[in-house]
Parts: C-alpha cells; structure tokens; sequence
C-alpha cells in the first residue's frame, strides 16, 4: 500500500508540472502581454520600463525558473492590472467561493441521494418518472439560462429574492440552488440507476428473508453499496462544481474564485488567470489521488494491478 | 404435452404503431433537420440581417404578446435586432462550432483510444493517466486560458472545446477495443501475419463503429451546452455575429423590461440538447442494447 500511494503521488506531481509548463507557455504563446496593456501612443521606453518592472524582459526559461521558485514558496506573482501579490486577491476570493460551494455540495448530494433512492424504490412510479423528467429537463438546459430565469421569477417579478450580491441568507438561495444545479441532476441519475442494480443483487435478497425491516435494507445495505458509485465521477463532479462556480459567481456578482476567473480573462490578467488554472488542477489531480488511494483502499486488487 | 396455452396472433405493427414507438428519434431527427436546413439557409430564411438594429423597434415584446407585432414573430433586443433572425442565424454559429469540435474530438479520441486499447501495458496506462486528468479538468477553465492567450474567435472556441473533449472518447473507445482485441478473429487476424495499423483499422475499428455512432450522438449535446457558456461568458464568437449564449447575455440587463430576450435563446439551446440525447439514448438501445440505463 505504501508504495502504491508512494508512486501515486510521484505521477500525480510530474502531472502538475505538466499543467504548470503547459499553463506558463500557454498564456505567452500569443507574444508579449505588455501590448495589450500600454496605450498605442505610448513609447519604446515606456513599454521597457513596464516590461523591466514585471519581469518579462528576461528570457523564458528564466522566467520560467522565477515563477517555479515563486509557486514552490506559495507566490504566484503579481496581477498586472491592479498590481498587488496574485496570492492576496486568491485569498480574498477562495472564502467566498466555498461559502457558495459548500452548501451547494451539501444539499445537492442529499438531495440526490434522497431522489435517486426513492426514486428507485418507487420505480416507474409517478414520483419516480417525475423525477426522472426534471432531471432529463435539467441535463438538457443550460445553466445559466436556469439561473436567469430565477432572477426573472423569484427576483423581478416576485421581488421575493435578491438579484446579486452578497449579504444575508436570501442572497445565498438563488445562487446556492444554481450551484446545486450543476450537479444534481446528474448525482441523482446515477445514483437512482446503481441503487436499482444493487437492489437486485443476492445480499439484498438475503437481508429481506432475514427478516430484516425494509428501511434497514434500504437506508443502510443497499444505499451504503449505492453511495461508492458517484466515487467514481469524483473528478468529473468537481469539473462541474468548478463550471458551476464560474458561472454562478459571474451571474450573480459574487466576489468569488469564478468571477475572479472571468474579470481577469477580460482584463487579460495573465498572472491571476494562471494561478487560477495551477490551484484547479491542484484540487483536480489532488481528488484524482485522493480517490485513487480510496479506490485501492477498498479494493486490493487495484494495489498490485495498477502500479 | 402442455395445453391450454394461449399464443397470441402475432399482428404486424401499423404504422402509426411504429411512428409512435419510435417517435424518440423520430422527433430529434426533425428537430435537427429544421436546424440545420435554417442554419445553411440562413440569408434566405431569416426575416432581417442578424445585426440589422431599429432603434424606434426596440425590446418590441413577441407577437402574441400585447403590443407585438407579427414584423417579430419572438420581438427585438435593445438595440431593435430581430430576436427570431438571429436566433436563425445564432444556430449557424452553435452548430458549426459544435459539430467541428466533434469532428476533430471524435477523430483524436478514436485513434488514441484504439491504440491504447490495443497496444496495451505502460503506454496504456500513459494515456489513460491524461485521460483520468483531461476529464477531470474544468473546460470552462481552458476556454479562459485560451481567450486570454489566443485573443476570442471561432477557432479559439473550437480550440477550447477539442482540447480536453477527446478524452472522453478515448476512454469509452479504448474499452470497446480491449474487449475486441482478446476475440479470435483478432488472433486469428495477428497470426495471419496481418500488419497491426491494418488490424486496428479493418478489424478493430468496425466493431466499435457502433460505440462512435452513439458517442458522438450523444455529444452533441454537452458540445452545444458548453459553446453555449463559453458564449454567455462573452469567451465565444465575438459579436455581432449572435450565438444563443450571448444571445441569453444579452437580455440579462434588460431582465425586468423585456424578458423574451433571454428566454428564447435558452429554450433553443435546451431543445437542441434535448434532442441530441434523446437521439443518442435511442441509437444505444437500438444498436447496443447492453448500455441501455434504466
């Protein structure tokens, strides 16, 4: 087990040097980030004193050691366009996203497994089916449409609802249910359709002529079997969770990691654009792991296979 | 001797029988017809040019709402567009970004897939460790970090969406070719002294051609929903030329005044996705039924 996670985790840190290489080239193949930041009118020198100030009259490679040394000490320079340490406005930024985040992840993963169970339980009920519909509904509408009907509901024409910004628990409903949204339509699909499978299986079976009530088989052998499932689209869920911030943050002017995201993609903030991008992939290749490791956990054949 | 047993007459299925039992690919197929018959046609189809502004017409509500006209069968934006025109035209630019990009993921994917699956060991396990993170990564991530370095544009966007998209396709079709590479025809194939790349493309690639099929059928829809963000997000097809994301966009400040600007857009994106996985989910039970989900 130990060499297992041992050689895991190597792989894990050549991949995040990958992504930092490719991110760090990525944002300079279009040439020199000073164009887009000095008026036309201004001169040669103008440009080279900017360029000196930043850092970017150095060779790449140099460039590219400074920003490594930078990362390994927790420092992903500075924003171009407001000029402060890129770590600061990170860590104005991170605490608001998981404010949203969190709750989102919380309700939404309850309420998929409470869907997807009774859904599967009641199959081909009338419940059963209306759920299935909602979440066909909800895989096939976009996001941010939703999330603007909302507003347009709850917010303008209701007036029951905040339309954006931050401040007492009613600014969290609208944003937190659009954020739930990225996730649960799918979560519950997949957890109705696995329950299904192991409510079909021997020791289910075995549980019931034991006489056992059907809450306890339900609840607790079938969900407990059920539940390792969505472990497998970990990955994928936090992709769509990452999404959702994005667009929720972006939708509803949250001041969050996501709108952060978008505001300095316009601004081309080269600098916080990229940091963003090498703290998602950490988070990303860190679930890989984690789930990995889990996966190995329960299961010793993946130990000695997969190495 | 069993008797008392009833048979039923087999009766052969009437065609509004079989209309109705495959209206779920009837319905997709029509939809996307109309689609794409309107998105090729557009400069003949659509009632005004896509950035034809009026200013006197401005936020006209739909036509069967007070105060429309049937001049805007589905009304006009702030700056007095044709909503319906460029919803017209709107279709042209989601569709063509959508269909390149899975195009250019499902040929990628296929051939990584294929050899991986085939070839096996520490290159296999390679690939799919890239597999495991491009899947993993947000897309709407790289769509900004290409934006920002590359500038927004078509090829941008395409750029975007084909960058992390073919995974996808590698994994599911480098199962299918493990499955393939262990039956006897393949063996029989490798001691006939067949050379490998004509293995993986005359006796491989056929039995997967199914998968692809419903593959790509079924990407239609996360292609269109993810051009869409990257449009809302203003990280698209720079304007004028419309996309249902930026049409949605669009109306968000006008939320209040003129509601019809953001709704439709939205419900096009959301029938055109509806469809694609209606369509896919019948191909899969048509052509492979062991997928179908319950």
């Amino acid at each position: 087990m130990t060499r297992f996670i041992v050689i895991r985790l190597f792989q894990t840190i050549i991949a995040l040097f990958g992504i930092v290489v490719i991110v760090f080239f990525m944002v300079r193949i279009s040439g020199n980030p000073i164009l887009f930041m000095v008026s036309p009118l201004s001169t040669q020198s103008e440009v080279e004193v900017l360029q000196k100030q930043l850092g970017l009259d150095k060779s790449y490679p140099e460039q590219f050691w400074i920003y490594l040394t930078g990362l390994a000490q927790g420092d992903f320079g500075q924003s171009f366009v407001k000029r402060i340490p890129v770590t600061e406005m990170l860590g104005d930024a991170l605490p608001n996203t998981l404010k949203l985040g969190i709750p989102a992840f919380v309700l939404g993963t309850i309420l998929a497994i409470a869907l997807g169970v009774l859904g599967a339980t009641r199959r081909d009920s009338f419940f059963d089916n209306g759920v299935k519909f909602l979440a066909i509904l909800g895989q096939a509408l976009p996001g941010f449409w939703l999330a603007i009907m909302a507003v347009l509901i709850f917010s303008v024409t209701w007036q029951l609802l905040p339309a954006a910004g931050m401040g007492g628990i009613e600014y969290y409903i609208l944003p937190v249910g659009t954020m739930m949204f990225f996730m649960l339509p799918g979560m519950m699909r997949l957890i109705r359709s696995t329950m299904l499978d192991v409510l079909d299986s021997e020791y289910i079976k075995l549980a019931r002529i034991k006489g056992l009530p059907e809450r306890t088989v339900i609840w607790k052998h079938a969900l407990r079997n059920a539940v390792i499932s969505p472990l497998t689209v970990a990955g994928l869920m936090l992709a769509g969770l990452i999404n959702g911030s994005v667009i929720t943050e972006y939708i509803f002017n949250w001041p969050g990691m996501g709108r952060l995201a978008v505001e300095s993609t316009f601004g081309r903030d080269f600098p916080v654009v990229q940091a963003i991008a090498i703290l998602v992939a950490i988070m990303v290749l860190g679930m890989n792991f984690l789930v990995d490791i889990l996966y190995a956990y329960v299961d010793p054949q993946i130990r000695y296979e997969r190495t | 001797m069993v008797t008392g047993l009833k048979v039923k007459p087999y009766k052969p299925p009437t065609t509004w029988g079989r209309i109705i039992r495959n209206l779920g690919m009837i319905l997709p197929v029509a939809v996307f017809a109309v689609l794409i018959f309107t998105a090729i046609f557009a400069d003949v189809v659509s009632p005004y040019p896509y950035d034809e502004t009026s200013l006197p017409e401005r936020r006209m509500p739909p036509a069967w709402v007070e105060g429309g006209t049937t001049a805007h069968l589905l009304g006009t934006d702030t700056l007095g567009r044709d909503i319906l025109s460029r919803a017209i035209y709107g279709a042209r630019v989601s569709l063509s970004v959508s269909l390149l990009a899975i195009a250019i993921t499902a040929v990628i994917g296929t051939t990584l897939g294929i050899f991986s699956g085939y070839t096996g060991g520490r290159i296999d396990a390679f690939i799919m460790r890239v597999v495991d993170v491009a899947l993993s990564f947000p897309p709407l991530l790289v769509a900004m970090l290409l934006a920002v370095s590359l500038g927004p544009g078509f090829f941008t966007v395409v750029f975007a969406l084909s960058v992390l998209g073919w995974a996808g396709y590698a994994r599911i079709i480098r199962g299918e070719s493990l499955r393939v590479r262990n039956s006897d025809f393949v063996s029989q194939a490798v001691i006939n002294g067949v050379s490998t790349p004509r293995i993986m493309l005359r006796h491989i690639f056929p039995n997967i051609l199914n998968i692809l099929i419903i593959g790509v059928t079924l990407n239609v829809g996360t292609m269109i929903l993810a051009e869409s963000a990257m449009s809302y997000l203003g990280i698209g097809i720079p304007p004028p030329m419309p996309s249902w994301g930026s049409m949605v966009a669009d109306g968000r400040n006008d939320l209040d005044r003129a509601w019809w600007i953001s709704t439709f857009p939205g419900i096009l994106i959301g029938l055109v996705v509806l469809s694609g996985n209606f369509l896919g989910d019948w191909l899969r039970d048509k052509m492979d039924p062991r997928l179908r989900q319950v």
